[in-house]
């Protein structure tokens, strides 16, 4: 009743923070949680997710360009519209909403929380002109890959068969429970995750042993294989 | 075409009729033959029908119609699975792969004419034959047991009626009553699957029969994530649980399935429940084949064919390979690099080389979860280990619930890797 009530409020007023119960101060903290797959801001591009710019009111499934999972594009198709309330639903537990979405994040609990997001999230969403004059959030991950690096074209054909060993975990239909969905990556976020594993930046022990052992050029060809399966 | 074809099919026909046994014949495409539809046989056939995009003609031999996985058959006991979703069809293989999916038993291999028999009566040509026939039982290797009195004493060991057999027995134990188990001495399928199955018996029992006890046989002095299990039934089950080792004649066991008794070092013990986990050997088709030595059969890393005939491969638990544990992940790993280099030798796709990798997750309790894991590479004398790791004691309860959420996680995807 009383999210209602909020929606309401919204569409009434002028949409200051206070108005919409949330603090988008903290809402930019808890951003970052988001910010390894989504971008936000001045210069946002679609990234592991799309970009959230102007993403209220905004049909699902429309960010141009971006490859949505066939969860997600199901739900679009059955009219989903990302409101206050589908998006306080769907952060709260992503696949409640929309079963198979590729977005693996186990959601925001607390209400307190969702609405901080939401509020920081909504200052990107009046109009294409209201937008901050930020700098965009961020690469998908902290961690510089040597640009020597990043350039190697992988082979895709090398990267199907090395593939075999993420899909004994990570399934190619992009299903995701559990573990995450890795298909469609830009590539260079791949790369720039998996040497994140390999040096031990981030902390996952599979991960970190299956990526220990790929070679520069291996990372690249799974990353160029990743990004090509339909 | 249609013309040519419809002649070609007449007289094949012919010939066929000529024939003592009827044979399932191929249009002139390499044949592969893969007999065991799990893991390693299920991923092998996938992967090189997939890849192959209809040059290689993939029969699959598999006796039962839906396939209960032996791995997470340990947390439906628990009552965290039911059985229905451990069920997996075949029709995706057959249907959008094109894979030959035939329910019958291999009984036969004839090597030098490359034929496997079936107890149906047919028989199958192959290029190259895949064999991933899981275990068997060692016959006498438990005295007091055979697999006459698997009901009685269920093994529980492969994945079905035998779990929903034992899950029955132990859910009937009188209160207060004896769950044992015989276990098994290495090598053996899923090394920390005894001991998980034991956490959860103890977590079902805790629930329905808390004042029940557990005996365990060990004819092992140490065993798989020993440390990490010893940990969790202290929190979670203390007092319920008793392992007695070979120091204390956990091999010198003597079991009689009429008068329900577990007899260790002599030492009689009135049981309700018996879980007789046998030594294991290579599925038997293995040793009909004459590829085993002693329980396994040895196999070359680089492309697990067999040391014995290099138109054989060998996957999974019934392979004698080197470091790698008998688990579906590791046969699911095997199985792709055997596709890949079966597929570049009959159709000379590019074979690149092999590498391997397991990763084994373990319940202990309610979203307590663990894991270990290794990687592997392919030497002249066999699959040997290059790096690993393991859970560690002392874990927050927070990492130890995503490592069963992961495990959830990793049984839809090897799933969907074998099936489609």
């Amino acid at each position: 009743m009383w999210r209602l009530f909020l929606i309401a409020l919204l569409g009434a007023a002028g949409t200051s923070q206070a108005e919409v119960g949330g603090d988008a101060e903290n809402g930019q903290t808890l951003f970052r949680q988001c910010s390894g797959c989504h971008e936000v801001g001045q210069g946002a591009r679609d990234r592991i997710g799309p970009h959230l710019n102007n993403i209220f009111d905004r049909p699902a499934g429309a960010a141009d360009g971006y490859r949505y999972s066939a969860g997600l594009q199901r739900a679009a198709d059955g009219g989903l519209v990302w409101t206050y309330e589908t998006l306080d639903d769907f952060i709260e537990n992503p696949r409640r909403l929309v079963s198979n979405t590729r977005m693996s994040f186990h959601g925001f609990e607390a209400q307190q929380e969702r609405d901080d997001l939401l509020a920081y999230l909504r200052q990107f969403s009046a109009s294409p002109g209201n937008i901050p004059e930020a700098a965009p959030t961020a690469a998908a991950v902290d961690h510089a890959v040597a640009p020597e690096v990043l350039a190697i074209i992988g082979d895709p054909a090398y990267g199907e068969y090395l593939s075999g060993e993420c899909t004994s975990c990570h399934q190619a239909s992009g299903a995701t429970d559990g573990i995450p969905s890795i298909i469609n990556w830009p590539a260079g976020d791949f790369v720039v995750v998996m040497h994140a594993y390999k040096e031990g930046v981030r902390a996952h022990p599979v991960m970190q042993m299956m990526a220990g052992r790929l070679s520069n050029e291996e990372i690249a060809a799974l990353a160029a294989y990743f990004e090509s399966i339909e | 075409m249609t013309f040519n074809r419809r002649i070609f099919l007449g007289s094949a026909a012919v010939t066929a009729g000529l024939l003592a046994a009827p044979m399932v014949r191929a249009q002139g495409k390499p044949r592969v033959v893969v007999v065991g539809g799990g893991a390693g046989g299920a991923t092998a056939a996938r992967y090189i029908a997939k890849d192959s995009q209809g040059a290689i003609d993939v029969t699959l031999v598999e006796p039962t119609r839906t396939y209960y996985t032996c791995f997470f058959s340990n947390l439906y006991l628990g009552g965290f699975r039911d059985m229905q979703s451990l069920g997996h069809s075949y029709g995706t293989l057959a249907a959008e792969y094109g894979i030959n999916v035939v329910h019958d038993w291999a009984v036969g291999v004839d090597r030098d004419a490359k034929t496997v028999t079936l107890a149906g009566g047919s028989s199958l040509p192959y290029d190259r034959l895949i064999l991933s026939p899981g275990i068997d039982f060692v016959d006498g290797a438990v005295e007091g047991w055979d697999l006459s009195s698997q009901n009685a004493m269920p093994h529980a060991y492969k994945g079905g009626s035998q779990t929903e057999l034992l899950n029955a027995q132990i859910i009937a134990m009188p209160q207060g009553g004896t769950y044992a188990m015989v276990a098994p001495p290495n090598p053996y399928r899923c090394p920390p699957g005894p001991y998980e199955r034991i956490s959860m018996v103890a977590h079902t029992l805790k629930e329905v029969n808390p004042t029940a006890k557990i005996l365990i046989a060990d004819p092992k002095e140490k065993f798989s994530k020993q440390g990490l299990f010893e940990e969790g039934w202290n929190d979670h089950y203390a007092g319920m649980i008793e392992r007695v080792g070979p120091d204390f004649g956990g091999a010198d066991v003597v079991v009689d399935p009429a008068a329900m008794t577990l007899s260790i070092d002599g030492d009689v013990n009135n049981v309700d429940v018996c879980n007789v986990i046998p030594a294991m050997k290579a599925g038997r088709i293995a040793e009909i084949a004459g590829i085993t030595e002693g329980s396994w059969a040895p196999v070359n890393a680089v492309d697990m064919s067999s040391k014995m005939d290099e138109n054989i491969h060998v996957l999974g638990d019934a392979a004698a390979q080197g470091d790698m544990p008998k688990s579906g992940f590791s046969a699911n790993s095997q199985a792709k690099v055997c596709a890949n280099a079966v597929r570049g030798a009959l159709t000379g796709s590019t074979v690149f080389p092999a590498r391997f990798a397991n990763t084994c997750w373990s319940l202990i309790d309610t979203e307590d979860g663990v894991k270990v894991g290794a990687t592997y590479e392919a030497t002249e004398e066999k699959i040997a280990k290059v790096d690993g790791f393991v859970s560690q004691t002392g874990e927050s309860d927070e990492l130890r619930a995503a490592t069963y959420q992961e495990s959830v996680g990793w049984y839809d995807g090897i799933v969907a890797d074998m099936f489609g």
